[in-house]
């Protein structure tokens, strides 16, 4: 059932740490920093890429600067599992601009939401106009989000 | 403040930071002269700080996502910090959210297996100090995980 993972080398580390930092970095720029050439650095991208490993890439946004002051995780907890399909709940959830995030989880709620707002009052309107109306929403816990910080993980 | 343009150009970036000059302009309906300045004005005011890569963990045997939930024991000045400054020293870890509400803390745990998760559940999450309570949720399925602003 689980496929072969890749495994890292310590210049793939090196190259993962690089772009996680500053995805915009082109081969060359990354060869220079890892004493590769262009083209050995290119071929290490292409192969994380074909695996998988380097899914994408993401704008790093001021949301203060954007007028998004408030961030805050709902575990949600679904009332009438089986009456509801999942897949019912997930499609309107994700279909909510404010919501960043939909997860599925297990444990004291079936569900977390990422969502964004301008301040309390705009977030007491997304939950009761979008979040309460959701189809089977039962449970809502909501957490404000205070502080973030990402960090690089086992690399 | 932004402008229309700088929105429309913001819209259709963050879904694609990938896109050409060429066409993202094309897309918010401007030149590629105008776009690459509006862009290079942002980042000046500090508005897009850059682009990160999204590594997906599961691609590299990290097939266990857990989300634990900490209440700490407040009593305790400078529990936050403590806390924090450990947590910071588990490489397995990759978020660490604090917050106003029921919990007080986050972290988002990776593990290779569950064998793997108990290991650092027992010898490195287990022993952070000033833990009052935990909650784990189990990540299943990542449904949305775009995270773009609705700009």
């Amino acid at each position: 059932m689980t496929e072969p993972s890749f495994e890292l080398d310590d210049q793939d580390r090196a190259l993962l740490r690089a772009l996680r930092e500053d995805a915009t970095l082109g081969t060359g720029e990354l060869g220079r920093r890892l004493g590769l050439s262009q083209p050995a650095a290119w071929r290490r991208v292409k192969r994380l890429t074909e695996a998988g490993v380097l899914s994408g890439r993401r704008l790093v946004l001021d949301r203060e600067a954007l007028g998004f002051g408030v961030t805050v995780f709902l575990g949600v907890k679904l009332a009438t599992k089986g009456r509801v399909s999942l897949d019912e709940f997930e499609r309107a959830a994700s279909a909510i601009p404010e919501v960043q995030t939909v997860e599925h989880v297990l444990g004291l709620y079936d569900y977390r939401l990422r969502v964004v707002a301008r301040d309390l009052a705009d977030f007491e309107r997304v939950l009761r106009r979008r979040i309460m109306t959701l189809p089977g929403v039962g449970n809502v816990e909501a957490n404000v989000l205070l502080s973030e910080e990402r960090l690089p993980g086992p690399i | 403040m932004l402008d229309d343009l700088d929105r429309r150009i913001l819209r259709h970036f963050q879904p694609d930071p990938g896109i050409a000059m060429a066409e993202l302009a094309d897309a918010a309906g401007t030149t590629s002269a105008v776009c690459s300045r509006r862009i290079a004005r942002l980042r000046d005011r500090g508005i897009l700080k850059g682009q990160e890569a999204v590594i997906n963990w599961r691609a590299l045997g990290y097939t266990v996502h857990v989300s634990l939930r900490f209440t700490l024991d407040k009593t305790e000045t400078n529990a936050f910090d403590i806390f924090i400054r450990e947590a910071r020293n588990v490489p397995e870890v990759l978020e660490i959210q604090t917050f106003l509400g029921r919990v007080d803390l986050r972290l988002v745990v990776i593990a290779r297996d569950m064998a793997h998760y108990q290991h650092l559940y027992r010898t490195r999450l287990l022993t952070l100090p000033h833990i009052a309570d935990i909650e784990a949720l189990v990540h299943v399925a990542t449904i949305k995980a775009d995270e773009e602003l609705p700009i």
